[in-house]
């Protein structure tokens, strides 16, 4: 019982061909979107690089990368293929290959599924990567004069200015770092000595933060100095105001960014996926007739195209046996001691003479 | 004696025929392409006519729209003449339209030139405009409860912190200008109400700037306030430091801005303008024209730009304007003889 049995007439068959033919060129663009897809995410996730963590996030726009090459040169693979298959001459050529083809096609639609998975999984590395990257970027802000972070205050500036965000949860995370730089302290100033030795680890704390953290829609000048204090500031009650800095934390902006292209990304990888599979099943009865027809001998007549022969289950086991005797034909038949040049008679019945008649041992030469 | 004549046979006319139809279908790309130009000029002005004070001249941008649209409409009617001028039977349809519309493409050139010097002379405008809504915008920044001037603030936090610039000629207008609102200013404290009193015009004035004027590439904290006091913040010189906020006025910047895109558009509108396809058709269409045998589609023929040389045809038009200029005065003397006829 075959699955999905059609029947194809001389026409049918073409113009499926023809058809298959423009939708792998159409796969092709679509791998070639995958791999610029798979290009964009690296370049975003680079640029921002300096504010994450060292984690496996590289996998997901590799992987995208990979399958959108691949799918380019299978679909190519595939356009010829069918673009052949209207002249039966031709067709013989890619015989053999075709059945073959499928299959590593079938296969490379899981990737492609795989990939489109993991584009929504990557969420969980990306936010403890973000998290552990800011709390470090915010502790080295101050640091311009150290090689390799130097530039590390512009970026978390340009970072709050463009997010509009302020620290890893919120602004307090300013609080409890030193911002300012030693360079820049007046340590004869006792305000300043006192300051440094209030608390352990002898940094400069204060309830302000940078610049970057203003907001733009405030109607008053920015408050960035004794935020929590009500008294230093006429008319200001820090509890209340909310449009003096920015709110949320950069954590969770760039987290939403990313989540956010990584979902519309993902979506165009399912719809790819889904493509894909519909291309192959074309293909796979494409194949099927036209086999049918070489078998039935004419080329004008109607054949018929499947899915798989038998039902799953059958050619499920028939593939199970293939595996199963490849492995075997390594194995040595352990009767008669191993020795190959012995003949074993046969024990099946051969259909000539009458049964029941005990076969001749031959004598051995002496 | 036409002017450069340019002998034609059937395979050369096709020739012609076809490369023109190539080029007037390019010019209506390039035409969807100049009114693309100017919606995007256009929606540049609007988002930053807040700091322009609303005022900012739309002349430009609206006649590279118009000049857009007209290159789309008058080369794809190029590109059908030349598409039907094979075909005897269509190309006679067109015969008699094909003089104004000469005409016409002579015309729409000129606009064309008209439209890249509007570009090139329209920044000198640009940047008056932009001299004057600066120096309000600075003043209104404080205005932040005044109705529709709510978001003058916003713009111009938004506008500093873009184009990396500072005030309008430097920083030091904002030292100019109370921009703290009465509001946020505690009038019962004795500094506050020296401040007010120090000055003429009642104006709360101090050497500090917003903090949309700070540098992030600076490597210390940003030094908003008593900027040009050395002795306020340690290790501090401000003659020197030029990194701390940004030292460029808005007025450069956004000038430069639109500067760099007037110019790069009118060099477009420039690079537009084509004699290319006016002398293909005319030499398409005179071929055509002066065809010895109709019927027989092999025979060769002449093209040429004018009937005439250059001085004969000036001398006709010429003349041809004297004429019509008479039409409407009274011959003497010649009426009497047709009427005595």
């Amino acid at each position: 019982m075959a699955v999905l049995r059609l029947k194809f007439t001389k026409n049918e068959r073409d113009k499926l061909a023809q058809v298959l033919w423009i939708l792998n060129w159409i796969s092709v663009l679509t791998g070639i979107l995958l791999f610029s897809l798979g290009l964009f995410l690296k370049v975003e996730i680079n640029k921002r690089g300096e504010l994450m963590a060292e984690r496996d996030i590289q996998y997901v726009p590799n992987m995208l990368i990979a399958v959108g090459l691949i799918a380019c040169a299978i679909n190519f693979l595939g356009g010829k293929i069918c673009y052949d298959c209207v002249d039966t001459n031709k067709f013989l050529r890619w015989k053999l290959i075709m059945l073959p083809y499928i299959i590593c096609t079938f296969f490379f639609t899981f990737c492609v599924l795989v990939g489109a998975l993991m584009c929504y999984s990557m969420r969980g590395e990306l936010e403890e990567s973000l998290n552990l990257g800011l709390t470090e970027a915010i502790r080295f802000y101050k640091d311009t004069d150290t090689p390799g972070r130097c530039f590390l205050k512009r970026t978390v500036d340009m970072l709050q200015m463009e997010f509009h965000c302020c620290g890893n949860n919120g602004y307090k995370d300013w609080f409890q770092i030193q911002w300012i730089s030693n360079r820049y302290l007046d340590m004869s100033q006792k305000e300043v000595v006192d300051r440094l030795r209030s608390n352990v680890e002898g940094k400069y704390l204060m309830s302000g933060v940078p610049f970057s953290c203003c907001n733009l829609n405030s109607p008053r000048p920015c408050i960035q100095q004794h935020v929590t204090n009500n008294s230093a500031h006429f008319n200001y009650e820090h509890q209340t105001e909310a449009l003096n800095l920015w709110m949320r934390g950069c954590r969770e902006a760039l987290l939403e960014y990313y989540t956010h292209i990584m979902q519309s990304i993902g979506l165009t990888v399912l719809l790819t996926w889904l493509f894909e599979l519909s291309v192959l099943t074309g293909v796979r009865y494409l194949q099927t007739s036209l086999e049918n027809v070489l078998r039935q001998g004419d080329l004008n007549s109607e054949s018929d195209g499947w899915l798989l022969e038998n039902s799953f289950m059958e050619t499920a086991r028939t593939n199970l046996n293939i595996i199963k005797c490849l492995g075997k034909g390594n194995q040595i038949d352990t009767a008669n001691n191993g020795d190959p040049n012995i003949n074993v008679p046969s024990t099946s019945k051969a259909h000539y003479g009458p049964d029941n008649v005990p076969l001749k041992e031959i004598p051995e030469a002496s | 004696m036409p002017f450069m004549p340019v002998k034609f046979n059937l395979q050369k006319r096709v020739k012609l025929a076809q490369g023109l139809w190539m080029i007037y279908w390019l010019s209506v790309i390039v035409g969807i392409l100049l009114f693309s130009l100017g919606i995007f000029f256009k929606i540049e002005l609007r988002k930053r006519s807040e700091m322009m004070d609303n005022n900012e001249s739309h002349l430009v941008p609206n006649l590279l729209i118009l000049v857009g649209l007209l290159a789309c409409g008058v080369n794809a009617f190029g590109g059908k003449v030349c598409h039907d001028s094979l075909d005897p039977i269509k190309f006679a349809k067109w015969k008699p339209m094909l003089k104004p519309f000469l005409l016409l493409c002579c015309g729409f050139n000129a606009l064309l030139l008209l439209t890249a010097l509007l570009c090139f002379l329209m920044q000198f405008a640009v940047y008056l405009t932009l001299a004057e809504g600066l120096k309000n915008s600075i003043k209104f920044y404080k205005d932040t409860d005044t109705p529709g001037r709510c978001f003058m603030k916003r713009t111009l936090d938004l506008t500093q912190i873009e184009f990396r610039c500072c005030g309008n000629n430097n920083f030091r207008d904002w030292f100019e200008v109370q921009w703290i609102s009465n509001r946020y200013l505690d009038m019962s404290n004795d500094l506050v109400k020296d401040r007010v009193l120090s000055n003429v015009e009642g104006k709360y004035l101090m050497d500090s700037v917003p903090f949309s004027c700070c540098n992030p590439g600076s490597p210390r904290p940003c030094i908003q306030h008593h900027l040009t006091n050395n002795s306020a913040h340690y290790d501090y010189d401000h003659r020197i430091e030029e990194l701390n906020i940004w030292t460029r006025g808005c007025r450069e910047a956004l000038f430069s801005y639109f500067s760099s895109m007037m110019t790069s558009i009118g060099t477009c509108v420039l690079l537009v303008f084509l004699s290319v396809d006016m002398a293909g058709l005319k030499y398409l269409t005179t071929a055509l024209e002066t065809m010895e045998d109709p019927e027989n589609p092999e025979c060769e023929s002449d093209g040429w730009l004018l009937e005439k040389g250059v001085k004969e045809t000036f001398g006709d038009l010429l003349a041809k304007l004297k004429t019509l200029g008479k039409t409407n005065q009274v011959v003497e003397g010649g009426d009497a003889p047709e009427a005595a006829n």
